[in-house]
């Protein structure tokens, strides 16, 4: 039985979302509440499979564990191949841990309650798709399908008010314009993409990444009549970049994302910055950095200078902000800077000579996994907890709340406080472990760069003190004076999780950052 | 070695029992006021246990610097390394172990009294605004804050690490960020007056600037030296010779100096040395206690506690590195500067704020010239005479609200001008703060402040470093002038309003913590009185301090001959501060209504000084203002906005109108189509009505033009 369940245990991860789809479509729509809960058993027990999954997991094995391989599209070479190792194991945890967590921040849904729960594991089942393939093809799959329900659930369930102005002058429902910025920005990104894929296999004859990564790095074989290996090379590259930097997103390709975190419900939001995100930072690691080694190199100063410009300009902006949300999603932008500046660093230095230059990029590369891993955590609470406030306030705007708001709900203002902190990098929370770990890496591969991000990280203070001021400090707001402000029993068991991991965490990271560390090694090299 | 193994789990445990507090403050106890105080002190009082039997282990062991208690464990796995986290106790630790638990238990004792623990909740107070009369309506929550701070302060005080030390470090900048702001909902008639909640959010922003640049010194420093640890990088001559002889990017300098001056950056934020130090008088807007925890026990001494424990690094190269040149002048010079300030406030909380200022600067400069015995000894002894300061300060305070709540008068309690008389009212109070106040203006021979001071000028004068010397003395002077106008217009003469003619003493919380900490107000300059001086160096065991905290340092330094000079020099800048005190403020005491004679006498500098030399103003056109502006105009809406959204629509518009050229070539040139097509066109049009505007046609189309882009790109390429 045991044997049975581990052999096939990244399936079964991966379909339990579909099976849990399957079991909320027999369920009358009528019936909220059971759709609710059958939606919630589901993703508890893709999370069981996927803790499961975490201690099984052998830290002192080099290569993919869990390797399942079967014949699918056979006509173009290209299997159902998936595999874990140490870096996106913490991103399956994270994702299936994110899921009941939002699932039950949705039980306030009540608009269409049975589309929305199976769009939601729908995209469940593309995330984890995304960080187990080890096929190219089933990789794009997996990303193709996590964009349609997202899409959907912003364009639908997203803020019913709110406009967005043009520079024309021209207005636009806000959850609109939003999702079709989301969709078509992503799809641009996907388009090159798949180009690049198809390159690859073309060239290559495989889509199988654990084949690719031994011949695409060293290939040069005479390609289509007059092109160079080269230039193919550079072609797919950036191809790969530039899909997985409007994931991130990178400065600039980054505009996108307060729009579609702004307007998203609250659970989108928390499931948009806690994991889609992490694919584009997630494809740089699996595919960009072992593929590319040399292009990497070559774009790393580029890569890292767009980076320094993410953490300044985004947490500038997010000091400009006077929408609760729109602060907090211009907070990604600054903190995945980081990620961005911590692979850039290890693409630099990947291969180095210098044993001190590869320790660096180990310990930034380490950092980056596991900086995704909590920018996944905080900004889920983060979003949640400007959704409670919204849910009561029906306002996300910080001159409109008014402060005073801790008088009225002590127990969501210490929450609020811990998240916020955590979000800001306060070392004993999360936060600080792996920005540390990013700016200890990258320090000696890109002083200027990681200097110039400090101004960004203290910006991070400014934007975080100025929200809590805002919406906790001063006297009561008489408008709120008589609505129960509080955060309900509920949403504490939410959040609860959530900030027990800041915790956990920040005060001892070895039990994760061991296992992240075994892989990272072997890839830096 | 059993006593060895104890005193190392013990090390483990001193931070613990606060940091445990806070939890259990915050998740059980919160609704219990008497729970909530019991568990603070109860854990408190178990970490000064803890941390004294291991000074007196220490104390008692031969050589203790030469085998100090360490203990760690993997922290954080870093490729084929390991970064460990883990406590230490050596004897600069010991120093820090014998007044941080102390201080921080009789600030939380103190506490029990200052929020009026045993009377009945106010009807009027809400959450967020100091109390009327009655009990604190947030009591539980300071003490759990109050924890929460003593247990970083102990944190920071037995890492082995620098990481660890910023463990504690952060987490005090937290509290402190907490406990300026604890009345975060008090608001001000004076709108330019700044609010609990705008010094929280000040003196967070202001030591975090400072804190970013530390956070590059350590990473630094852990790429340079392989490791974080104390230890293992000051006493291995080979990491010491690496870190001396790598050139770091600024041209020419070290990276061992480097290093030091990004570090010692976290301690001008940290100890409000100039530029930094606008934040620490704001942070008088906390409740007093705060004020004493960040001022003495914590906060504050953590940041010259940071410099002192990095001395090795700082001072490698020998005399006149970078870093310490720098910390000489920057010390020296925020030793004068906040002294001149000090003398011309009125608040009672903020005289003491500008003399903490100072006298950190002191301990900096003292540093900053190599005298690194003098600077830990002038930490301990100013640890426990601000303490005893401002927790007198929050006594007098407390005194006058109780008479204004008798008398309805509306004033500021905190307004010197406002008092006088109190030494009737206040017998405690009035003696232990002439205690403090002594100690502080460095009151000859029989005041704790005095030796320390008098020790650090000594090795200014020693080391000829003349101008620091010549700094510092002038500092004294106005030291000891400002006090003596302080203790003078709060407790002599007749009191100047109602209220304070019917202040009473405090209740017995209050009043023993100041007590006790006057014992050691004067009686803790004695460990370190130079070996030489007459009678008195002898009769305590010849300098028992320095030979004891140099077991720190892995070189020993070099001491200095006993010399009369910068004694008299010392004693006459003190004695004579005090005088001219006295002539100006004691003598004749200010009647009400009475101008300020140093008005008159110091014309517009006393504005100035007044006035903080404007720093605040400056800071807030040059910085502030023009931050405000980049982030909401620049950042988001010219770079986000205008030219990256408005680049993204236009590249729509673009392809809106290639799209409408299609449909025209549609319309008039496929005019006989059949009719199938135009179906096909309804029907998509129809799915696309569902977004109900016309932008998505321009989205769609973006796709169309990055096909066209990446179908050139590619073109150009490869060719």
């Amino acid at each position: 039985m045991m044997n049975l369940l581990n052999q096939n245990l990244l399936t079964l991860i991966l379909f339990s979302p579909v099976l849990g789809m399957l079991a909320v479509m027999l369920v009358p729509g009528e019936q909220k509440q059971l759709v609710r809960r059958v939606a919630l058993v589901s993703s508890l027990i893709t999370f069981a499979l996927a803790i499961i999954l975490w201690f099984g997991y052998d830290t002192s094995v080099d290569g993919f564990q869990f390797v399942e391989q079967a014949q699918w599209y056979t006509a173009i070479s290209s299997s159902y191949h998936v595999g874990v190792d140490g870096i996106s194991v913490p991103m399956i945890l994270l994702t299936a841990l994110l899921m009941p967590i939002g699932v039950l921040a949705s039980f306030g849904i009540e608009d269409r309650v049975k589309s929305y729960m199976l769009l939601f594991l729908m995209l469940e089942t593309g995330m984890l798709g995304v960080f187990m393939a080890l096929d190219l093809i089933v990789f794009f799959l997996f990303w193709e399908i996590g964009l349609v329900p997202m899409y959907l659930l912003i364009n639908i369930w997203g803020s019913p008010k709110g406009e967005r102005e043009f520079l024309s002058g021209k207005k636009v429902p806000a959850r609109q314009y939003a999702s079709y910025k989301f969709f078509v920005y992503t799809l641009v990104g996907s388009l090159g993409l798949l180009l690049a894929i198809q390159i690859l296999g073309v060239v290559a004859g495989s889509f199988d990444l654990v084949t690719l990564m031994q011949v695409w790095p060293g290939f040069d074989k005479e390609i289509f009549a007059n092109f160079s290996t080269s230039s193919v090379r550079t072609v797919a590259f950036w191809a790969f970049v530039i899909a997985f930097a409007i994931k991130v997103p990178l400065w600039p390709f980054h505009t996108w994302l307060p729009d579609a975190h702004t307007e998203a419900p609250t659970a989108g939001s928390m499931i948009l910055a806690g994991v889609l995100l992490k694919l584009g930072a997630y494809g740089f690691l699996r595919l960009v950095l072992p593929l590319f080694p040399a292009e990497a190199q070559a774009a790393a100063p580029v890569l890292a200078f767009l980076a320094m410009l993410a953490i300044v300009l985004g947490a500038l902006s997010a000091y400009g902000q006077t929408d609760f949300k729109r602060l907090v999603a211009y907070s990604s932008v600054n903190h995945m800077g980081f990620v961005v500046l911590g692979i850039a660093a290890a693409a630099m230095v990947t291969g180095s000579n210098d044993p001190s230059m590869r320790l660096s990029g180990t310990i930034a590369t380490t950092g980056v996994v596991l900086q995704m891993f909590n920018h996944g955590i905080s900004a889920a609470a983060m979003f949640f907890l400007v959704g409670v406030v919204y849910d009561r306030a029906h306002t996300r705007n910080l001159d409109e709340l008014g402060g005073g708001i801790w008088q009225l709900a002590p127990v969501y203002g210490g929450i609020l406080i811990f998240s916020s902190m955590a979000s800001l990098g306060l070392p004993g929370l999360s936060g600080f472990v792996s920005e540390f770990a990013i700016v200890r890496g990258s320090w000696p591969v890109f002083s200027t760069m990681t200097a110039l991000s400090m101004i960004g990280l203290f910006f991070t203070g400014a934007y975080i003190l100025k929200a809590i001021r805002q919406v906790l400090h001063g006297p009561i707001n008489p408008e709120w004076s008589d609505h129960n402000m509080e955060i309900s029993t509920r949403e504490k068991i939410v959040v609860a999780p959530l900030i027990v991991l800041m915790l956990i965490i920040g005060i001892w990271p070895w039990w994760i950052t061991f296992m992240i560390n075994q892989t990272v090694t072997t890839l830096i090299g | 070695m059993v006593i060895m193994e104890m005193s190392e789990m013990l090390t483990w445990l001193v931070p613990a029992p606060p940091l445990i507090s806070f939890f259990v403050i915050i998740l059980f106890t919160s609704r219990h006021r008497s729970m909530s105080h019991l568990v603070a002190l109860f854990a408190m009082g178990l970490s000064l246990l803890f941390s004294w039997i291991i000074v007196f282990n220490a104390l008692s062991t031969d050589h203790f610097g030469e085998h100090p208690i360490a203990s760690d464990v993997g922290w954080f796995p870093a490729g084929d390394t390991v970064l460990r986290m883990g406590v230490a106790v050596d004897p600069l630790t010991i120093v820090m172990l014998t007044f941080v638990p102390l201080a921080c238990f009789l600030i939380i004792l103190y506490s029990v009294g200052y929020s009026n623990f045993g009377k009945s909740r106010d009807q009027r107070d809400v959450s967020g605004s100091p109390p009327h009369h009655g009990v604190e309506p947030m009591y539980s929550r300071f003490f759990a804050f109050l924890s929460l701070f003593a247990g970083a302060m102990l944190v920071l005080t037995v890492a082995d690490n620098l990481l660890l030390l910023f463990f504690g470090w952060e987490i005090m900048g937290l509290c402190s960020y907490l406990l300026i702001g604890f009345w975060y909902g008090r608001t001000y008639d004076d709108k330019f007056q700044i609010t609990p909640s705008g010094a929280a959010v000040k003196a967070f922003m202001t030591t975090r600037l400072a804190d970013v640049i530390m956070l590059i010194g350590i990473a630094y420093l852990y790429f340079e030296a392989g490791t974080l640890n104390f230890r293992e990088i000051f006493f291995n001559e080979e990491i010491m010779k690496h870190l001396l002889e790598s050139p770091s990017l600024i041209g020419g300098m070290a990276a061992a100096h480097l290093i030091g001056l990004l570090i010692f950056a976290g301690t001008v934020g940290k100890s409000a040395q100039f530029p930094l130090h606008v934040w620490l008088p704001d942070a008088m807007e906390g409740p007093t206690p705060v004020s004493a925890m960040i001022h003495a026990a914590a906060m504050v001494s953590a940041g010259v506690y940071m410099v002192i424990r990095m001395f090795p690094l700082l001072n490698s190269g020998g005399h006149g590195s970078p870093a310490l040149t720098v910390m000489a002048f920057v010390g020296a010079f925020t030793a004068l500067f906040a002294a001149t300030i000090a003398v011309a406030q009125n608040d009672v909380k903020r005289v003491l704020a500008y003399s903490t200022i100072s006298q950190l600067g002191y301990m900096i400069a003292a540093l900053g010239i190599g005298a690194y015995v003098a600077a830990a000894f002038h930490l301990m002894t100013h640890a426990f005479f601000k303490a005893l300061l401002f927790m007198g300060s929050g006594s007098i305070i407390h005194g006058v609200e109780h008479g204004m709540h008798h008398t309805n008068e509306k004033l500021d309690p905190q307004d010197m001008l406002n008092m006088g008389g109190l030494a009737k009212r206040m017998p405690t109070t009035y003696w232990t703060f002439v205690i403090g106040g002594f100690s502080l203006a460095g009151f000859p021979f029989v005041t704790a402040g005095f030796w320390s001071k008098d020790e650090i000028l000594a090795d200014a004068f020693a080391h000829g470093h003349w101008w620091v010397f010549v700094v510092l003395l002038i500092s004294a002077f106005l030291t000891a002038f400002y006090t003596m106008r302080q203790i003078s217009l709060t407790f002599l003469g007749d009191a100047r309003t109602e209220s304070a003619a019917k202040a009473h003493e405090s209740n017995w919380t209050m009043t023993l913590p100041l007590v006790v900490l006057s014992f050691f107000a004067v009686f803790a300059g004695y460990v370190g009185v130079h070996m030489d001086f007459p009678v008195l160096g002898s009769m305590f065991g010849s300098n028992p301090f320095e030979h004891f905290v140099i077991g720190s340092l892995p070189h020993h330094i070099s001491g200095f001959e006993f010399q009369w000079t910068p004694v008299i020099f010392s004693v006459v800048a003190g004695i004579s501060g005090l005088l001219l005190g006295w002539l100006v403020y004691g003598r004749r005491p200010l009647a009400i209504g009475q101008q300020d004679p140093l008005v008159k006498v110091l014309g517009p500098l006393y504005g100035v000084f007044a006035n903080k030399y404007y720093f605040d103003e400056l800071y807030n056109v040059a910085l502030v203002r023009p931050v405000k502006w980049i982030s909401e105009v620049v950042a988001f809406k010219w770079i986000d906005r205008v030219l990256i959204d408005g680049t993204l629509h236009s590249f729509a518009n673009l392809t809106m109108k290639i799209g409408s050229v299609a449909v025209w070539f549609e319309k008039w040139g496929i005019d006989y189509a059949p009719d199938k097509f135009g179906d096909g066109v309804r029907f998509s049009g129809q799915s696309f009505r569902v977004i109900q505007s016309g932008r998505v046609q321009d989205y769609l189309n973006i796709t169309l033009s990055a096909v066209v882009v990446i179908g050139a790109i590619l073109f150009v390429i490869l060719r």
